[in-house]
């Protein structure tokens, strides 16, 4: 499987230096793109700065890095300036508004390019996708060591991108989640916001004319979105994107050398497959994450609806007792009456049975007294949410049963005894059904055997 | 039930419009091979006047057929764009499109491996039709199953799409079989060297996107404004919110071809973001919408025709920029003038009141007002000056504005006094801004020191049942005739030094 990895220290080592110190740079910013909801703002800005481009090489008439960055970032900087200006002036959408700008400039900057395109080798495709696999080229000698360009370039952007962060942390915090208070505690929350949008532009145009705008636009949205599913906390959110950045451009490099060769080819690019890696890492994130997690959340309303089915069991035993004082009931019955299926209402009743909830006899069950216990606490849950739904909320009695249905498997002791105090203290519900009064015992907090167990 | 179904209906038909037609496509773009002639041919620098004639006439059936095609696919990119738009999924185009590509790249080789020739447009578009579906799901998917927000969503599907495009594109380099240079057209569009038979796919099925939505446009005008009430009247919105999608997706992919990737973003965004400037009516919007996007098409692909060196694409995008700022500035809803000039009026009618409101009170200070006659007496501009921070150029601005509508006359230019139209005019607003300070001193507490500001505040603004319902609740309780006295001790402030003029009002 790894056969056809040839890794070369010298070759791989530095793309994945330079894929690893973008990724990173760009998840810092990323974070907080994702928070005040601009994701797309690294896309917009990579495709609006072809214009920049081009005009700087209209007046340099040369294809030198330095105009060509200035001029990139002087148009990553207005891409944002009239995104805002459109926002607030025109009172359009910040996606609309987003997209209009970024699409106008990239007409304009095609236009320029195929005026000039005569003249020089100058086409959008070369400007746009920086090739990651040329980093070890381009060298530089430092203390006696060759460094390459690319690198040098990307780890003074990652340096200043933490630089801002750190230094403004609580003002970026502040802003991102409540611009109004910020601006009322006394500092400008658009000094930061436009400060944000022109290291988010510095970061695109160092990136993708070294790496490739596919690396960065990915980097800005993918590892902070899966981080913001994995933590409720900013300064955790920013470890964990910096991390899962860190990872899938290593992971990328690896992938792109290897997955092709599954299929009998060389290798493909690089920094896509870095960008697919950090896709694949979000859906990780995204399925297992441990508290927003969509497994965590199926897991946890299936325990849920679990614990209402086994309450529901137990109630409808009481009820049958209560009504025809038939004591034992047999699963079929139970199915029916409950619209369930054979095999849960089997578990369902082996579980209780487990706990000492339920009694067996002869293929039929009945409550043991601790069952009939819960089963009341559960009764009388239902039947002062309905007298409390009739006498305080003034809902028709037809309409109170659903509602305390629901209710009841939420409502613990304390809530029971504010209830019965808030209503007028009858003995019957409103259907005229006896409210069962508080067993003693199963007054604690938690209010069920099978946790205590 | 019937809803869900007549929208299940409508997805497959408009999947099935653009699949179903691509096998017949194929076969047509060979038949007409001979036609192909690409209208960039013509290398004239500035086309001569049987040139723009040609163009104008639409006498040559290429250009005929181009400026067709695009204006169709204008229309329908303006049409979908608008429920986009009002649904915050402006940028929704941009993120298919960029999904489309490894479904381009799939396609190309397992195409290419089938024997077939990779680079039928048939082969690409379905491939592109079925990751850009993939990608809305995933975009719906992450919206509805975690807690990001529909812009991440957006950004994650496409870039990470994107992404595995450019690397299967790579991969493709490598094939021995495969040429797939031409591949890159697809990311930045060749109109010009469109087809016939592409404009007519791209108009037909334009045209089926637009009859979709008109049949369908009560359902996506309720998602668009009110999803909730739409849930809860029972439509099927994740049916609808489908049926929206797989519209943008089917626009963006024939759109491909004709402006490119990126390009056919601007024909779903702009158009419906201009047009929202015009009106407030979701139907005019529509109509608007589609009406510019068939314009900027059209201009736009005309200017390509007879300037050849201009890419017809991206001449569409500048023309629609200039339309939408034409629109954002003269816009006769919410353009940026017309919301000057509102807010320049509104500002205007309260310095009015402001000056009518001081005169009154300085007159009340001296004597009672509504006394037969006692209106004229005259009122200087230094105590005027004293009761509102104005200076003395702005005040004598605002006393020539209110003599030009007859509500004072200057006398000697130092002091000036109301004429009856005037003096009718400042007893209504005395009365009106007082009301307002009674209900504040009495309903919501407020110290008597600061009702003045409060009142100043929104007593240009309470409309005749507000005064008739105030009046009924404080008045009738009090039983005070005419204008009621102040709450509070009358502006000229007392530490200013002019307390002669001040006078406490006992309530």
């Amino acid at each position: 499987m790894f056969e056809n990895l040839n890794w070369n220290m010298a070759l791989d080592g530095w793309i994945v230096v330079a894929g690893v110190l973008c990724a990173v740079a760009s998840a810092l910013l990323g974070n907080f793109l994702v928070l005040r909801r601009m994701s797309l703002l690294g896309d917009a800005i990579s495709h609006a700065v072809l214009p920049g481009l081009a005009a700087a090489f209209f007046f340099s008439s040369s294809r030198s890095s330095m105009p060509m960055f200035l001029g990139a970032v002087l148009t990553g900087i207005l891409t944002a300036l009239l995104t805002e200006w459109i926002r607030g002036l025109g009172k359009v959408d910040e996606g609309a508004s987003m997209g209009v700008v970024f699409t106008t400039l990239f007409a304009l900057g095609l236009v320029m390019i195929v005026q000039a395109a005569d003249h020089v080798d100058l086409d959008p495709g070369c400007v746009l996708y920086g090739a990651i696999e040329l980093t070890p080229l381009d060298t530089v000698r430092i203390a006696g060591y060759s460094v390459p360009r690319v690198v040098l370039n990307l780890s003074a952007v990652l340096v200043l991108n933490l630089l801002f962060i750190l230094m403004f942390w609580k003002e970026l915090k502040l802003s991102s989640f409540d611009p109004v208070l910020a601006t009322t505690t006394g500092f400008n929350a658009r000094v930061i916001h436009y400060l944000l949008m022109t290291l988010v532009a510095v970061t695109s145009v160092a990136s993708f004319e070294s790496v490739g705008n596919i690396l960065v636009v990915a980097m800005f949205v993918v590892p902070p979105s899966a981080a913001y599913l994995l933590t409720d906390r900013l300064g955790w959110m920013v470890v964990f994107s910096v991390l899962i950045a860190g990872a899938s451009g290593v992971l990328g490099h690896v992938g792109a050398l290897i997955i092709p060769s599954w299929f009998g080819f060389h290798s493909t690019s690089t920094a896509p497959m870095m960008a697919t890696s950090a896709g694949a890492l979000f859906v990780l994130a995204a399925v297992f994450a441990p508290r927003h997690g969509i497994l965590m959340r199926m897991l946890r309303q299936r325990m849920l609806a679990w614990k209402i089915f086994r309450e529901d069991i137990l109630a409808l035993l009481f009820r049958l007792e209560e009504k025809s004082a038939q004591q034992a009931v047999h699963p079929g019955e139970i199915q029916q009456l409950l619209f369930a299926g054979r095999v849960s209402v089997s578990v369902a009743l082996y579980w209780q049975r487990l706990f000492g909830l339920l009694r067996e006899e002869k293929g039929a069950y009945a409550l043991t007294s601790p069952g009939r216990q819960k089963a009341e606490s559960v009764i009388r849950a239902h039947r002062l949410w309905e007298q409390y739904l009739v006498e305080r909320a003034d809902i028709p009695r037809e309409r109170i049963h659903d509602k305390a249905e629901r209710f009841e498997h939420f409502t613990d002791a304390r809530l029971r005894s504010r209830l019965d105090d808030e209503t007028s203290p009858s003995t019957v519900d409103p259907h005229g059904s006896i409210i069962p009064g508080e067993s003693m015992d199963h007054q604690d907090v938690t209010d069920d055997p099978e946790s205590r167990a | 039930m019937t809803q869900s179904r007549r929208c299940q209906t409508a997805v497959v038909l408009v999947l099935g419009c653009v699949l179903g037609s691509m096998p017949l496509m194929g076969q047509e773009h060979d038949a007409l091979g001979d036609r192909q002639h690409s209208i960039t041919d013509r290398r004239v620098e500035w086309p001569t006047w049987s040139q723009w004639k040609r163009v104008f006439l639409l006498q040559d059936y290429n250009t005929r057929v181009v400026v067709f095609g695009t204006t169709l696919l204008g229309m329908a990119g303006g049409l979908v764009g608008s429920f986009a738009l009002l649904r915050k999924r402006a940028l929704m185009g941009d993120a298919l499109s960029h999904a489309t590509l490894p479904g381009i790249g799939l396609a190309f080789i397992f195409a290419t491996y089938c024997g077939m020739d990779g680079k039928s447009l048939p082969v690409l578009l379905s491939g592109a039709a079925v990751s850009g579906v993939l990608g809305v799901a995933v975009i719906l998917g992450i919206r509805n199953m975690t807690r990001l927000k529909e812009d991440a969503a957006l950004g994650i599907v496409l870039s990470v799409f994107f992404g595995i495009g450019v690397g299967i594109l790579g991969v493709v380099q490598q094939m021995k079989t495969g040429h797939a240079a031409g591949l890159e057209g697809f990311v930045y569009g060749k109109t010009a060297s469109m087809r016939s038979y592409d404009a007519w796919l791209i108009g037909g099925t334009g045209f089926v996107c637009m009859l979709i939505s008109v049949a369908f446009f009560k359902e996506l005008k309720l998602i668009c404004f009110d999803e909730t009430f739409a849930g809860s009247r029972g439509y099927p919105v994740l049916m609808l919110d489908m049926l929206l999608m797989a519209l943008v997706v089917v626009v963006t992919i024939i759109g491909l071809q004709a402006v490119g990737l990126i390009l056919m973003i601007a024909l779903l965004v702009i158009p419906a973001a201009a047009a929202r400037f015009w009106t407030e009516n979701m139907q005019r919007l529509a109509v608007y919408s589609s009406v510019l996007g068939a314009i900027c098409c059209l201009v736009g692909s005309s200017f390509s025709a007879i300037f050849p060196r201009l890419p017809s694409g991206a001449m569409i995008v500048l023309t629609s920029a200039v339309f939408f700022m034409i629109s954002m500035i003269l816009g006769s809803r919410r353009g940026v003038l017309v919301r000057v000039l509102r807010r320049r009026q509104l500002n205007r009618a309260i310095d009015r009141e402001h000056l009518l409101r001081g005169i009154y009170e300085l007159l009340e200070i001296q004597r009672d007002p509504s006394g037969t006659d006692n209106y004229q007496i005259p009122v200087s501009h230094s105590n005027l000056l004293a009761m509102r921070s104005w200076s003395s150029s702005q005040l004598g601005w605002r006393i020539r504005q209110a003599e030009r509508e007859g509500l004072v006359q200057e006398i000697g230019g130092r002091e000036l006094r109301l004429t009856p139209k005037g003096f009718r005019e400042a007893a209504r607003l005395v009365h009106q801004h007082r009301l307002w300070e009674m209900y504040l001193l009495e309903y919501a507490e407020i110290a008597p020191s600061k009702v003045d500001r409060q009142a100043d505040a929104i007593e240009h603004v309470l409309d005749s049942d507000v005064i008739a319902e105030l009046e009924t609740l404080l008045l009738q309780r009090q039983n005070v005739e005419g204008v009621p006295v102040s709450p509070h001790r009358i502006g000229v402030a007392s530490e200013s030094g002019s307390s002669a003029t001040s006078r406490e009002v006992e309530m």
